[in-house]
């Protein structure tokens, strides 16, 4: 405080001035006068994007003296109109609080404290590392088949960070021979690649956030829209004031309930029974959209005479292999066509049966960018009558999804079932459309695929797929999650959505192309594609006579998600481990298994803020308190480094538009802190350093690889827009590529991810371009780049009729326009512009050339959207409902009770639990289902530690009702404990009428609502929900089902120490469970 | 110029303090029907004014863990859970007198009608009354931003002894921190309970509707950040109308409940610069229904200064609604 002058003091000036009660101008403090914001001092405005969720907020970065003083909203940004939810406003806490570290740290092994490690002898031990496991663990081949790999190493992390870091690092490791590689797109939406993929031929969101204030329904489900994606809700709430109807469908009453005209409670797990009564609900009243129907899906096509339905074998379908749990696909493809199919099978040599290996490779995730092959020509019946027709099966297949059954299964009373579909078919057809808006609520099952793909059905019945206003929206999570799938730190594919080799089918480059490109369609130029990456990544090396280093690539032999990386942790063949932004000690399901498997290693490398779970388990995770493990006896060698915050570095993110939005570097990092780009690359660089000169086969892809990026910056950080060059291509005379169209098989171009080609068009970062919202319509065009072609709602030559004009004026966006022999409209069409609608290809064209004028679906081989996948999926043609792995109740729709072929894996430490009539299960009689808060990020390493944050949800809690309160003795905030056959913790109790008892199958269920963000380190602290989890997996995406499982809950805290796992024992002696339980087909 | 300057319409509050071509008043319009509860004006409050951390306590209080406004709180959202439906005719009076936080506070819900506590456990399964069926549910989610009302009779700047408090430009109310003295005064004069003294040097706190940002041509950080824009600010006789034809929209769309509350240059503080839509009575949000300014009084004790202050204080501590310690 100043102390006031004479002239200064109030009430002189009140005495002399015009404010004579001296409570304004005569009050004013100096202070108050030379008021100067700090957003009108700053040097400067650097911009940036929100490094928290996939919205893709734009953030404006002040900074002064070399310091960041202040991050807000940018106004001028199409999607977030300058607003930020409280993580994005936190961001400031984030980048500059003090619970970043600046320092590397070591963990020697068997040691007990952390040591300071200087950065330069960090990377040379982490390189020698390297070095040493892989020729330790290398695997030339695998039963016969050159596979060219270690498994010795692998890596997890990449959705937090830039595409530009996610391409070096897939680049480096690959040319490793590295082939787990992977990043929590894994465990949130890979199943949503197969889904979308498979159904429309792109794995990403149809539409975009901003197009929902077009939709006169949204339906949200499997979401917490405005909790989880707070800023993009906007655009929900934009489409309510225009008077559009707003659904949110979930086990629970969430933030984005209470913004919905209507909220309907469903049992976790069980929304393909919901959906699946939808479609019924369309097919035998009618409602479906006839014309677009017929036109654009494929309704007209006829199965395959041995098709045999779930109708006809209880719940199955064809081709089911009990021996292996898998199935043989043959009889589910077209009358008439041979498909490539899911699991790898391509033509007739190729064993008759894929079997579990090839299954599990991860094949259905390639079809994120171009749906699975076809050869041949589909028969067809325009007048959907044939029995075989798929219009026909669909029918029969759905007929028994009931209004009574739907409401027996997901505890759905009927009238408000028949509420929501009259909702949605009157917000459907020609003059309006309805949108559905899901994330992990529909992906994280072991149906997860198929849950999606049930959505997209009714979306194609109702003809919303294409059209402004519809579309399904998968909400992504982290600010570039669809970056590290389209340029994958994942363990199935390569850039693009091309897959990674497998070592018994894809011998050599043209095997590899034969099996998997198309007869028609844009998917049938992937040799351009393949070779152009191994032209990005070998340079020079790569020519035709050696295959253009097609070699060089490590193969798979079946699943290595990270899933099963875990297992390879325990069963000693993984033995070192890159962490880089991920934390799967509480953002993985059964967090204990995670850090088992940590504490089998050799050594650790965490890239972090802070010091996160999965960095410090050693010295103070849960099984130090219960006993299990001693710090004393752990060998693993941790290596902990600072990491880079996204104002420290430039690059991109793609959020859930599919919009890559360039963020540029405000400061360099301080201390030992780094960007992922820098550590990569100078990781990168030690290793060939060391390795030059060797003479080994082995190395030769380390050696040959193109490395050399302009450096930086005091830091010598690479040049990201040097990456993002790579990534778009450029000719043989070194000029980018202008778009996918440029890419050439005969290795004169280069390009390191073909569905980014484009965003460096004529050497411009077309992913920084930032016009302003106010300046062009709503597609927003020109702010950032989408793909594909920077195109912003896919399909939307469905959003005109066959003869190429707008369904309704209401809902135009592109038309067919006769004199200009092009197509035209709001947004740039997603088909080839100058096709005409009337266009039909010649019988013998092939490629680009077979898209006929009304086949929407470009990347699909036959064109149309997919009520039914021929091909693609592993688990069936048609979404069924199946049960959870553990659900309190026996499946009503069929005998079999759980997907058939999910990846169950029963082992000491993943246990599973009786479900339905097993004797046991009502020793776990309650649902779980796991979520976010606003407040919160993930498993928490960017928001438990920022005090503005922690404040607002300070406590690990979990939701029940008072039904449940009152059943189990629980005290509203007192403590609860929460035990699975895998796991106890123990909660505060929050009871709400929120969560409401269901009535399913003649009796009250309960669920339980947790949300996974706590964990034992931080600034707020708790137990964390995956403990609880168990690992399950959808088959086609490997992706854990942690949506719904079930437990018991008993008020009071949990036991300590070795009391812990003698409790989770007792349970599961009293459930009779055993190593068999739950494995049953 | 109005006669009293304590109490009633004020239409031009900063001329009457004494700012010779005052901008138009400024304020907030906070549309509580469209509030999502994320907290973001919280969090972009503190950023912006670099408030200290509130501490760590899970209160109970459905999802509201914040719990008042205070000297490190400037923008608080309070969540209600309600047994009835979002659509409705307005609700009855049934709330009046109900403490709605300190029942959160008990795990117990505001019941639709009649009397008080409602029952922790209905008697049947599932609370639809649709006999077989549970799940289905009509429940209320209501989030509320609440802020400093910047009064146009301001009892806070009114009884400030140093000139700390002070009247803008804008016609928002203002601690000049380097003036005051911690005497804290202001803190019972307050009818909403707002201002708040922080334990170090008892210096008081509260929202400057961002003095400084407003001042270079910006919009406070709350509104700015609010992903809904159930935080409107601007000029404060625009936001009026805007918010009057909200509440026409509202009950077109048979949302009956929704009503204006701070937004009459009538009521007891002449209006607020900070006003509300809100979907029930304010004490449901903890917001006191006739707020009054506890100067108004104050001309006429004007000449017996030291015994009216006293005076006042003791008769202020009463008047508190919807703060708790
Ligand atoms: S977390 Fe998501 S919604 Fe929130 S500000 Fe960041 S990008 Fe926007
Ligand atoms: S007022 Fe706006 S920023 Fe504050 S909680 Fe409500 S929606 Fe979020």
């Amino acid at each position: 405080m100043a102390t006031p002058r004479w002239l200064d003091w109030p009430v002189f000036r009140q005495l002399t001035g015009p404010d004579r009660l001296g409570r304004g101008a005569a009050a004013v403090s100096r202070e108050t006068e030379s008021l100067r914001p700090r957003v009108a001092t700053a040097d400067k405005v650097s911009k940036s994007i929100c490094p928290y969720c996939a919205v893709g907020c734009g953030q404006n970065v002040y900074v002064q003296d070399g310091r960041v003083t202040h991050i807000e909203g940018d106004p001028d940004s199409p999607v977030s109109r300058g607003r930020l939810c409280p993580k994005g406003s936190a961001s400031l806490q984030l980048t500059t609080g003090s619970s970043r570290r600046h320092e590397v740290l070591y963990r020697r092994p068997y040691g007990t404290e952390w040591e300071p490690l200087d950065l330069e002898t960090a990377m040379d031990m982490v390189a020698e590392r390297v070095i040493r496991t892989r020729r330790e663990n290398w695997q030339e081949e695998v039963d016969g088949s050159r596979t060219r790999r270690t498994l010795g190493i692998a890596s997890l992390g990449g959705a937090t960070l830039d595409n530009e870091e996610n391409y070096l690092i897939k680049k480096l490791f690959t040319a490793l021979g590295i082939v787990q590689v992977e990043n929590q797109a894994r465990v949130c939406h890979s199943s949503t690649v197969a889904g979308l993929g498979t159904s429309f031929g792109r794995g990403g969101g149809t539409t975009y956030l901003q197009d929902l204030q077009h939709s006169d329904c949204i339906i949200i489900e499997g979401s917490n829209f405005a909790e989880a994606h707070p800023v993009g809700f906007q655009w929900v709430m934009e489409a309510k004031a225009r008077g559009a109807t707003v659904i949110h469908v979930d086990p629970r009453f969430s933030r984005t309930s209470a913004l919905a005209d209507l909220y309907v409670p469903i049992r976790a797990g069980t929304d393909i029974a919901f959906l699946g009564g939808i479609i019924n609900h369309v097919l035998s009243t009618g409602k479906y959209f006839h014309d677009y129907v017929v036109n654009y899906t494929n309704a007209a096509m006829l199965v395959h005479e041995d098709f045999q339905d779930t109708e006809d074998l209880d719940g199955l379908f064809g081709g089911f292999d009990r021996e292996d749990g898998t199935y043989d696909v043959d009889s589910w493809q077209y009358e008439g066509v041979r498909v490539a199919s899911a699991a790898g099978k391509r033509s007739v040599d190729e064993p008759r049966h894929p079997g579990r290996d090839m299954q599990s490779s991860g094949h259905p995730e390639s079809h994120g960018f171009g749906g699975p092959a076809l050869h041949g020509e589909p028969l067809r019946d325009e007048t959907l009558q044939h029995p075989r027709c798929v219009f026909q099966v669909l029918r029969r297949h759905y007929a028994r999804y009931t209004p009574e059954m739907v409401e027996q299964v997901c505890g759905i009373p009927r009238e408000k079932f028949l509420r929501v579909c009259e909702e949605i078919t009157s917000n459907s057809g020609r003059d309006r459309t309805t949108a559905f808006a899901y994330a992990v609520g529909w992906t994280q099952h072991s149906v997860g695929a198929q849950y999606i793909r049930a959505a997209s059905i009714l979306q194609l019945l109702l003809g919303n797929i294409g059209r402004p206003g519809g579309g399904i929206l998968a909400l992504r999570g982290h600010a570039s999650i669809q970056g590290s799938s389209d340029i994958p730190t994942l363990f199935d594919l390569l850039p693009g959505y091309i897959p990674m080799p497998h070592a018994h089918l894809h011998e050599d480059l043209n095997h590899f192309i034969s099996s998997d490109a198309a007869d028609k369609g844009y998917w049938a130029n992937m040799r351009a594609y393949v070779v152009s990456l191994l032209k990005a990544w070998w340079g020079p090396a790569a020519t035709e006579e050696n295959d253009y280093c097609f070699d060089y690539l490590p193969r798979l032999t079946g699943g290595h998600s990270t899933y099963d990386t875990v297992m390879a942790q325990r069963d000693g063949i993984c033995r070192g481990y890159f962490l880089l932004g991920e934390n799967p000690a509480v953002g993985s399901a059964n967090s204990r298994m995670q850090r088992l498997g940590m504490a089998n290693l050799d050594w650790l490398v965490v890239r972090d803020f802070s010091l996160i779970e999965s960095a410090t388990w050693w010295q103070d995770g849960p099984e130090i308190e219960t006993g299990e493990l001693r710090s004393t006896e752990i060998g693993t060698e941790v290596f902990f480094f600072p990491a880079a915050a996204h104002i420290e570095k430039s690059g991109s993110f793609t959020n859930t538009n599919r919009l890559l939005q360039w963020k540029h570097q405000a400061k360099e990092p301080d201390g030992e802190a780094r960007s992922d780009m820098w550590f990569i690359y100078h990781l990168g660089r030690r290793i060939r350093e060391r390795l030059a000169g060797s003479t080994e086969p082995m190395d030769r892809p380390i050696l040959d690889l193109t490395w050399d990026y302009p450096l930086e910056g005091t830091l010598g950080d690479p040049n990201a827009e040097a990456v993002l060059a790579e990534i778009n291509g450029w000719d043989a005379e070194g000029r980018p590529l202008s778009g996918y169209d440029d890419i050439r098989d005969d290795g004169s171009t280069s390009c390191g991810c073909w569905i980014y080609c484009g965003v460096y068009q004529d050497g411009v970062n077309q992913a920084a371009r930032r016009r302003p919202h106010r300046e062009q319509n709503w597609t927003g065009s020109e702010w950032g780049w989408a793909w594909p072609q920077n195109r912003r709602t896919l399909y939307s030559r469905a959003s005109a009729d066959p003869e190429g004009r707008p369904w309704s004026e209401r809902k135009a966006l592109v038309w067919w326009d006769e004199e200009a022999g092009r197509w035209t409209g709001h947004d740039s069409i997603d088909f080839i512009a100058d096709r005409p609608p009337s266009y039909r290809p010649a019988p013998e064209a092939r490629g680009v050339e077979a898209i006929s004028g009304v086949d929407p679906f470009i990347m699909q081989a036959d064109g149309k959207g997919w009520l039914y996948t021929p091909a693609g999926l592993v688990d069936g043609p048609l979404p069924t409902h199946y049960e959870p792995q553990e659900s309190p109740f026996p499946n009503l729709l069929y005998p079999q009770q759980r997907n058939p072929v999910r990846l169950a894996n029963s082992r000491e430490d993943n246990r599973y639990q009786p479900s339905g009539d097993e004797p046991g299960a009502e020793v776990y009689p309650y649902v779980v289902t796991t979520y976010r808060l606003t407040e919160h990020f993930t498993a928490g390493g960017m928001t438990r530690w920022q005090p503005y944050l922690a404040e607002l949800q300070p406590e690990f809690f979990c939701e029940v009702s008072p039904e449940l309160a009152e059943e189990r003795g629980l005290e509203h905030h007192g403590w609860a404990t929460i035990v699975t056959a895998r796991n106890a913790i123990e909660a505060r109790v929050v009871v709400t009428d929120r969560m409401t008892p269901l009535f399913v199958q003649g009796r009250t269920v309960h669920q339980i609502g947790m949300p996974y963000h706590w964990g034992p380190n931080g600034y707020t602290t708790g137990d964390s929900a995956n403990e609880l989890s168990s690992i399950t997996l959808d088959p086609n995406a490997h992706i854990q089902e942690v949506k719904a499982w079930t437990a018991d809950i008993r008020p009071g805290r949990r036991p300590r120490g070795a009391a812990l796992r003698r409790y989770v024992e007792d349970y599961r002696r009293r459930a009779g469970v055993t190593e068999t339980t739950g494995t049953e087909a | 110029m109005p006669t009293n300057q304590f109490s009633g319409p004020d239409p031009h509050v900063a001329a009457s303090a004494g700012h010779r071509d005052a901008p138009p008043r400024y304020g907030f319009f906070t549309d509580t029907s469209v509030c999502i509860g994320c907290k973001a004006c919280e969090v972009a409050c503190k950023e912006w004014n670099a408030i200290p951390e509130d501490g760590l306590e899970l209160t109970g209080m459905s999802f509201d863990n914040t719990g008042r406004l205070g000297a490190d709180s400037w923008r608080h959202v309070a969540f209600v859970e309600q047994r009835k439906p979002l659509v409705g005719p307005p609700p009855d009076e049934s709330h009046r007198g109900v403490d709605a936080l300190a029942a959160a506070a008990q795990g117990v819900t505001v019941p639709e009608q009649g009397g008080w506590p409602a029952p922790l456990v209905p008697e049947q399964p599932g609370r639809g009354g649709d006999g077989g069926s549970a799940g289905d549910t009509d429940l209320r989610w209501l989030m509320a931003s609440d802020v400093c009302k910047h009064c146009t009779h301001a009892a806070c700047l009114d009884v400030c002894p140093t000139g700390s408090l002070f009247r803008t430009e804008f016609g928002t109310v203002v601690v000049q921190e380097d003036i005051c003295n911690g005497c804290g005064y202001c803190v019972p004069a307050c009818p909403y309970g707002v201002i708040d003294q922080r334990p170090d040097d008892g210096r008081a706190w509260k929202c400057t509707l961002c003095y400084d940002r407003v001042g270079v041509g910006m919009e406070p950080a709350c509104a700015k950040a609010c992903p809904t824009d159930s935080i409107q600010f601007g000029e404060l006789d625009e936001l009026r109308e805007r918010a009057a034809a909200r509440v026409e929209q509202l009950h077109g769309d048979g949302v009956g409940s929704a009503r204006l509350y701070g937004h009459d240059p009538e009521d007891g503080v002449g209006g607020d610069g900070a006003f509300f839509l809100l979907l029930d009575e304010p004490e449901v949000y903890g917001l006191p229904p006739d707020p009054v300014v506890t100067t108004r009084d104050l001309p006429r004790m004007w000449a017996h200064v030291g015994v009216a202050a006293a005076t006042m204080l003791g008769g202020l501590a009463a008047m508190f609604v919807g703060r708790r310690s």
